[in-house]
This record gives C-alpha cells, structure tokens and sequence, in this order.
C-alpha cells in the first residue's frame, strides 16, 4: 500500500482535487465512520453526558459527524485549508474549525476538552517534511499542548497506520513523556485488512485500557479488492468434456444445430460403442 | 467560527508565550443566524458550557462584534445564573449564533496577528515562532 504521508507535507497533498476526492469515496467514508465510531467508543464518555470534543486532523469533517450525531459540540483541527473548506461548504458539518498544523501545538486554553480523538492523523506527525523540522520535538509539542487542554481524567484516542513497531513505540515514548499514559488498542490484530491500530492515552490516574475485538464479526471495515481477486481459469468446473465422451458429442451436435447445419437427432444410441466391427 | 470557539483559543503554542489568553477579537464580518435560536434554545447545553467560558473573555468578544450585532449581556455572571433563563438565552445567542466570517485575533503578549478567513481562524505559525 502506498503511503500519502511519504508524498509529501500534509498541506500540499490534500490539495483541492484531493480533498473533494477523498470527501466523495463512499468506500472511504464507510471506513471513516466505522473509526470514528469505535475510536468514540473507546473514549468511554459518561454515558448519556453531552461533552465537548476536539477532533485533531478534521480534514472535511467525516469523523465530525459522528460526534455531532452522537450530541457532543466539537472542534475540529486541521492543516489542510481545502479539506476545511469542503468541510464548511457541507451543511451537515456542526462543528467548528481551526487551520493548525498540530505539529505546532494545540492553540486553547487548558483543560477545556472533555476528549479528543484523531482519525488517520498521528502518522503525518512522524515525517520532516523541511529540514528544519524534528519529527520528534512535534510530537512531543503536540502531545505537551494536547495533554494541557484536557480536562483531568479524559481520554485521546488515536487511529493510525504505523508502519512498523518501531513507529508506533516512538509515538508512543513521546505521549509517555508528556504525561500521558495508555497504550495501543488493535482490533482484528489477525486481519491484514481490517486491522485497525488506535492510540488510547490517559490523564491522570491508572484507568483500564479497553479491551480490542479480536475476531472479525460481519461489521469488520475492509472491502474486498475487487483487483485481488483471482478468476478460476481452468478449474474442473470450467473443464472440457472429454473428447470422444457423449457430453463432448452433445456438445459438439449443439454447437453444429446452431450453426444451422444437418443432425441427426439425439438418441440412447447417440455415444455408444458399435458390439462388433462390421 | 463561533464565539464558543474564540472563548477556548490560545497562543500559548508560540515561543515566549506564557499564557496567550484572551486573543483580542477584531471582527470585519459576521454572520449572525438569530432566528434559529428560539427554536434550539438549549439550557442544559448552556450551563454546560459557562461551567468551561471564561465570563470577562465573553464580555470582550460580545464588545467586538457589537459593530455588526449588538447583543446585551450583563458584565458580570449573575448570581443566579443557573435558572436565569433571560441570562441562558443571551449566552446560548452569543456563543452559538454569532458566526465570525472575517477578522483578526491578536495574541495579547505578542500581538501576533491570526486572522479569520470564511468563518476560519488560520492559527498557523511559523516554524521559528513556535517554540
């Protein structure tokens, strides 16, 4: 699988024609709102408790929807200008917006969120897209700022695509050196496809990490590769009869009756070895 | 962007910022939807959410866009606040009808300039500015 954040800085590849494609895949939302809905999930909000939610990498507000949906006021951050944009030309779209490059920090105030969650963001953050920038002092910025606009004892929750161990223990060294603590979560951690990481940190307190689905259900988030998928070319379903044999007859007297051409009709006789040489 | 929003901003991310609360709210254009509001008037929600606004920050941004739509709010937070329903319903208007369009926030200590394009504040810095 090719991997966008390799192409290039974040800004410069969800550009116009990029975000409108992304925002109109239906294959693409589908996942998205699967993720979301599990990534809400494990942020285990008070039950029934309206919260205010901040949704790091918005991009045109997939995931914002579901938060929407489910009563909570969000806001969402993004570096992307044309993903923002398709975000606010959707009517849908309920929360509110900031241009930021999370790198950067989170700009508000202490301990106003009561959660935060991220779709498909948090593996942009390990690349340097110029020389002057420091994979690893973003992070940490971005998890310092992200920990002190928390309210004590909420949750982030991260969905993202790590290419190897070492990744993700970096990104998680980072988080663990800002405070937080938790760990990952991987549902269908035996599906190449469905597999799906998220992030789960923690202010404050030890607090049981929520547990991973492990086998896939029917609602598991892949689609089949239509691209895959291997045609049975010559299996024994698809096989010739045997040349001489009465199915190859019948199919040979099929074939000329269609062409219009002189048969002689089918019989019990029709295939049968003659007793004897005349 | 909503003035709930602008209540939550801050330039704490750039260098030598110590606090960067309030940004001053400049406003050249907002949209102002009133007539939504006394069909989604929402108490709960607004009790919620002055438990989180910083009041004095609220005061000042309701100053600035007094230009385009003046709405009254009292300077202080009412004692009564929590069944005050003329109260509630001046905040609900203020933090959730009022839609700035186009303008400016100033970072109190720097006076760095962020501005407000389509209902967007751009809060991007420079790699050099953040620290």
């Amino acid at each position: 699988m090719s991997r966008p954040e390799h192409s290039g800085p974040p800004e410069l590849f969800y550009n116009e024609t990029e975000s409108r494609k992304y925002s109109s895949n239906s294959h693409i939302i589908q996942i998205q709102y699967e993720m979301s809905q599990r990534a809400l999930e494990l942020l285990a909000l008070p039950e029934g408790e309206k919260c205010l939610l901040l949704d790091v990498g918005c991009g045109s507000g997939l995931s914002g929807e579901i938060l929407g949906d489910n009563g909570h006021t969000w806001v969402g951050m993004d570096i992307s200008q044309d993903m923002l944009n398709v975000a606010k030309e959707d009517n849908d779209c309920d929360g509110e917006l900031v241009l930021q490059d999370m790198g950067a920090g989170c700009p508000f105030r202490p301990g106003v969120f009561d959660g935060a969650i991220s779709i498909s963001a948090l593996q942009w953050l390990c690349h340097a897209n110029s020389k002057k920038e420091n994979p690893k002092q973003r992070l940490l910025q971005f998890f310092q700022t992200l920990y002190g606009c928390l309210s004590r004892g909420s949750r982030a929750v991260f969905q993202f695509y790590p290419e190897n161990t070492d990744q993700s223990e970096f990104i998680m060294a980072q988080a663990n050196q800002a405070g937080f603590n938790g760990g990952l979560v991987v549902d269908f951690p035996n599906s190449a496809k469905a597999k799906k990481v998220y992030l789960v940190l923690m202010t404050g307190g030890m607090q049981r990490l929520p547990s991973a689905i492990l086998h896939e259900g029917q609602n598991h988030d892949a689609v089949t590769n239509s691209e895959r998928t291997r045609w049975n070319k010559g299996g024994p379903r698809n096989a010739k009869p045997q040349k001489g044999s009465r199915a190859w007859i019948e199919a040979k007297k099929g074939r000329m009756e269609r062409q219009g051409k002189e048969v002689r009709p089918t019989t019990k006789y029709t295939g049968r070895r003659r007793k004897h040489a005349i | 962007m909503k003035l709930l929003t602008h209540n939550f901003l801050s330039s704490a991310f750039l260098k030598n910022v110590k606090i960067g609360y309030p940004l001053t709210l400049k406003v050249t254009s907002a949209e102002v939807h009133l007539q939504i509001v006394e069909s989604e008037f929402d108490p709960d929600f607004t009790k919620r959410m002055l438990t989180k606004v910083e009041f004095p920050a609220l005061v000042d941004a309701a100053k600035a866009v007094a230009t385009v739509k003046p709405i009254e709010i009292p300077t202080e937070k009412p004692a009564d606040w929590e069944q005050n329903e003329t109260f509630l319903n001046q905040v609900y208007r203020l933090l959730n009808c009022v839609d700035v369009t186009a303008g400016e926030l100033v970072c109190p200590e720097t006076r760095r300039v962020f501005s407000i394009r389509d209902g967007i504040p751009n809060m991007l810095a420079n790699e050099d500015e953040v620290d």
